[in-house]
């Protein structure tokens, strides 16, 4: 067991555990934090398998960004003074059954794909360049598409929280 | 350095964790001096003194025994505060701040971690400190403390928005995210510094990150979040002896990793402003401080030099005023690199 390792099953330890409580607690508040040690412990991964732009970029979406909205939001839906955000099962069988699918097609594609997994990368490369010139030439379309369904998305949030004028 | 440690102790792991501590050293220091530092010169544009008696010279070792004192204290916490996120805050904003010291080079030989995407990480890892104030607030179960916090949010996500694209300006002209990289383009006199380039883009994009982080530090003008005058101290209110200790080293760590982010893109980072003359690994690490001390003491002047904001204005600032014109000089910057045929 090199440094390697042990650095592999202390990110990957703490990537489940936190994974673990973000289902299983009742306080939404401790979800949404252990959330933060999830998304930290998947970066962490990613550092460890020589994909750092993903990595960066992760902790700057979802920690920065879409956890932030997440906090955001539970402090300006509940009451100020109340600690009492619980969480609750409800819906348990579309639940279930939702899960089963999305675990299925996860559990399809892992074993259709499983011969085919490349050669892991060792040697450290700058991957900013490449990725910035394939998205500005192979995946010019896709990259288009999601800045064009992104500005939709911007439009929409701005004409919802518009305050509406009486005429 | 790395390679220097390596071989003196022959132990890969150590290695790295010594590495991760080096940081500290400064760190420290400069947040008790830089607490002392700034009482002092807010006194002295104040027309008053300061502190004056403690350590005998001008009250140098007044901050040293405000730590001491906090160390004493009974760790309190609010009984109606959640107590394991209220203990667990102050950590997560001192993670956040202090993991940016990992990729800013120092000097020439010495950065944390040597990765080529520096400015994109210490960018993106700042925003653990977002969600280590809102659990503050959050836990701390005060209004004061939550609305401190829900400010502080705000600005912080709104202001991530004018810092980025400014950075990118400069990215466009360097074409690279590596802080290192950036240091040795800009090796030379003092007209080779970054916020000389493409004039004015670059200024403009040096005052408008410069604007930007302030509010990214909570820093007056922009000191909404710990207004004292509205909101007692804001997302601290709760916080006394040691995590409020913490919680003021976050802030000061802070202050000083967007002064070095100021510094490494702007104005040359470790180079030496007379070209060759006085550098090298140890005179890189004395002209990075200084600068760095240097855009510091701007920050406090400003502080004690502005009124603070209120929200509208601040929103108003951000959105309508930074974000406009970082997107000009995207396009300025932008156009004059396809013209020149880089």
């Amino acid at each position: 067991m090199d440094t390697f390792d042990i650095v592999f099953y202390a990110f990957a330890a703490i990537t489940v555990l936190s994974a673990f409580v973000v289902v299983f607690s009742r306080n939404l508040m401790y979800a949404a934090c252990s959330l933060l040690f999830t998304f930290f412990g998947v970066a962490g991964l990613y550092v460890l398998l020589h994909a750092d732009f993903l990595a960066v970029t992760q902790i700057l979406i979802y920690v920065g960004g879409i956890l932030v909205l997440l906090l955001f939001g539970v402090m300006l839906t509940s009451k100020v003074i109340s600690v009492d955000i619980k969480t609750g099962t409800i819906h348990t069988v579309p639940a279930m059954i939702l899960a089963a699918i999305v675990f299925g097609s996860l559990a399809a594609v892992f074993y259709a794909t499983w011969s085919q997994v490349p050669e892991p990368v060792t040697t450290a490369t700058a991957t900013t360049r490449t990725l910035g010139e394939l998205l500005m030439t192979r995946f010019v379309l896709p990259f288009e598409v999601a800045s064009v369904i992104l500005l939709a998305a911007l439009i929409g949030a701005a004409f919802l929280a518009r305050r509406i004028r009486k005429p | 350095m790395k390679n220097f440690l390596l071989e003196l102790l022959n132990n890969e792991a150590l290695v790295y964790v010594l590495m991760a501590l080096v940081p500290l050293i400064w760190v420290i220091p400069f947040a008790l001096f830089g607490v002392w530092w700034e009482r002092k010169i807010s006194a002295h544009m104040q027309d008053r003194l300061g502190p004056m008696l403690t350590g005998g010279w001008h009250g140098w070792s007044q901050t040293i025994a405000d730590a001491v004192k906090l160390l004493q204290k009974e760790d309190l916490v609010p009984a109606a505060a959640d107590k394991k996120l209220f203990v667990l805050a102050p950590y997560i904003v001192f993670a956040g701040s202090y993991a940016a010291y990992a990729a800013i080079p120092f000097s020439a030989a010495f950065v944390g971690a040597e990765i080529n995407l520096g400015l994109f990480y210490v960018i993106s890892i700042s925003s653990l400190v977002v969600v280590g104030l809102i659990l503050a607030g959050w836990a701390s179960n005060s209004k004061w403390s939550l609305f401190g916090a829900m400010r502080s949010a705000a600005q912080i996500v709104s202001y991530e928005v004018p810092v980025a694209l400014s950075i990118l300006a400069v990215v466009m002209v360097v074409g690279t995210f590596d802080l290192q990289e950036i240091n040795q383009l800009q090796t030379g006199p003092v007209w080779h510094w970054l916020v000389f380039q493409k004039f004015p883009f670059l200024f403009l994009a040096c005052v408008i990150y410069f604007l930007a982080s302030l509010a990214e530090v909570n820093r007056t003008p922009f000191d909404l979040p710990e207004s004292e005058s509205e909101l007692v101290a804001g997302y601290h209110t709760e916080y006394s002896g040691m995590r409020f200790a913490l919680m003021y080293l976050a802030e000061y760590a802070n202050m000083f990793a967007v002064s070095a982010i100021v510094v490494t893109l702007f104005f040359g980072g470790w180079n030496s402003p007379f070209g060759e003359f006085l550098s090298g690994p140890w005179w890189g690490l004395f002209w990075f401080l200084g600068k760095g001390l240097a855009v510091i003491f701007v920050q406090i002047w400003l502080r004690w030099t502005l009124p603070r904001l209120r929200v509208d204005q601040l929103t108003y600032i951000g959105w309508k005023v930074l974000i406009p014109f970082s997107f000009a000089i995207i396009l300025g910057v932008g156009a004059w690199v396809l013209a020149a045929g880089q």
